[in-house]
């Protein structure tokens, strides 16, 4: 890779879930590892706000894109023209949000207005999953240390990466192959399922946990039957619907899963030789020693 | 399933409502049910989400604006992405849930779910980002049924979640917290 391309900087926007001492700290933890170790350089944006999530874009369409755009204004402000949002709730909300303002004038307007920032134009928005395939697919063949033996990962994409499609333009909706060709790059085998773009129930899990239970069930079922010895994800949604409730999943159907989940970002932490204590992966509610034991240093 | 449908209802413009605000044509729906068929929480749903689209094609405004289904809608956009007429069904959902609120007409079985929209969002108002301890308090105090419905598996939750030091019980204000106050104030 080109010096250039190394010394990117990406405006790195966490959102409230994946920040410290936050319920899905493991993944924010996980991706700033990776990058300290392959690149892009990411640095957080000042003062960045919430996205509102579901909350907002299901109650107040104005105030969910105002909520969103300000952070892409601060991005701009601090002269990035680029801007990581691993969690796919804020990234899709970001990047929606975005063409919202860009078709509609008074909109527009409108947001400004309570933002009290002119509204960039020329930042781009990107999911986990776009930026390690843009930026760090040959750092992670070339820093590689460790590598899985007989690891069989299902790749779960959800919801909010992948649609809607037209304005998110991210792979292919219906069978996207972005994490299967990460998996596949570390070595461990991406089996073939038909659950990668299902919903999980996403923000209902407090609300209405009863579909959450039946949404996920289907899920981690689907991934057990595959063959696959854990689910990869790259959404803290997506992550704690099926890591932390899963005990409560196997009560209600009767069924044992004892399934890790683990994040992306922590498969290629693994790989790349870093602590597992140092991805979060002790953060986790179902153990994943399972999918950690089976790295073993590469010999070179 | 049995709805009467006046003259009046026929003649009024909730579609052309519903398209100025949003943008979303409903005429251009044939029901096929394409949406109906991946949507994941149908099983649940009063009304199925071509049902809903019929209900706007035809200015039944009550039916479509008290429906249970606008509030099950998990937002996963499957809809929008399959329809082969491009209609935004799962933004659709958006515009009826915002009426619905605006009017006062949003239906009670379904207040566990604006509940905590709201608790989630006075967290953001008050602090700029999200407490999730303060959101997860004002959720229970709030809809104490709820979370007694499920109350062992979230104590279970809460205190895992403390012990792996996940659960922050101070909140986080960022410096813009006027701004976003004020967003909300002109918009919310």
């Amino acid at each position: 890779m080109s010096e250039e391309t190394k010394k990117t900087k990406i405006g790195y926007y966490p959102g409230c879930a994946i920040t410290k001492c936050s319920t899905s700290e493991e993944y924010g933890t996980s991706v700033l590892g990776v990058s300290r170790v392959i690149g892009p350089e990411l640095v957080e944006i000042d003062d960045w706000n919430c996205c509102g999530a579901s909350s907002a874009h299901a109650t107040n369409h104005k105030l969910s894109t105002a909520l969103s755009v300000r952070n892409i204004s601060l991005a701009e402000k601090d002269g990035y023209d680029e801007v990581l949002a691993p969690c796919p709730m804020c990234s899709q909300r970001l990047i929606v949000s975005q063409d919202d303002v860009e078709n509609d004038e008074k909109l527009r307007k409108e947001v400004e207005d309570a933002i009290e920032m002119p509204i960039s134009r020329n930042v781009k928005v990107s999911n986990y999953l776009e930026i390690v395939k843009n930026y760090s697919m040959d750092e992670i063949t070339e820093k590689q240390k460790k590598k899985p033996e007989g690891l069989k990962i299902a790749s779960y994409y959800g919801c909010l990466l992948v649609r809607p499609p037209k304005i998110l333009k991210f792979d292919d909706p219906e069978n996207p192959k972005t994490m299967d060709d990460i998996v596949k790059a570390i070595g461990a085998e991406a089996v073939d399922w038909e659950f990668k773009t299902n919903c999980c129930g996403g923000g209902f899990t407090l609300s209405k946990p009863d579909i959450v239970i039946k949404l996920t069930h289907d899920i981690l079922e689907g991934a057990i039957d595959a063959g696959a010895n854990a689910i990869a994800v790259a959404c803290p949604m997506c992550h704690a619907n099926l890591d932390m409730r899963q005990q409560a999943i196997e009560k209600e159907y009767g069924r044992k899963f004892n399934l890790p989940i683990v994040y992306i970002s922590e498969l290629i932490g693994l790989a790349l030789g870093l602590k597992p204590k140092d991805l979060g992966m002790d953060k986790h509610f179902i153990d994943t020693d399972s999918v950690i034991d089976t790295f073993s240093d590469i010999e070179k | 399933m049995k709805i009467k449908i006046t003259t009046k209802e026929l003649k009024s413009d909730f579609a052309k409502e519903v398209e100025d605000r949003s943008g979303i044509d409903v005429k251009k729906c044939y029901q096929c049910g394409k949406c109906t068929a991946g949507c994941p929480v149908a099983y649940e749903m009063d009304y199925m989400p071509n049902q809903i689209i019929r209900f706007v094609q035809l200015g039944l405004r009550k039916e479509a604006l008290t429906s249970r289904t606008i509030w099950l809608c998990a937002s996963c956009v499957t809809c929008t992405t399959r329809c082969p007429k491009e209609v935004k069904i799962a933004e659709l959902m958006d515009v009826l849930r915002e009426m619905a609120l605006e009017e006062g007409v949003a239906n009670p079985m379904e207040k566990d779910i604006t509940t905590f929209h709201k608790a989630f969002l006075n967290s953001i108002k008050k602090h700029g980002r999200i407490s999730e301890c303060g959101m997860l308090m004002e959720f229970k105090r709030k809809r104490p049924k709820a979370a007694l419905k499920s109350v062992l598996q979230d104590v279970a939750d809460g205190s895992q979640l403390m012990m792996k030091g996940k659960l922050s019980l101070a909140p986080h204000d960022i410096k813009g917290k006027d701004n976003i106050k004020r967003i909300f104030e002109k918009l919310g």
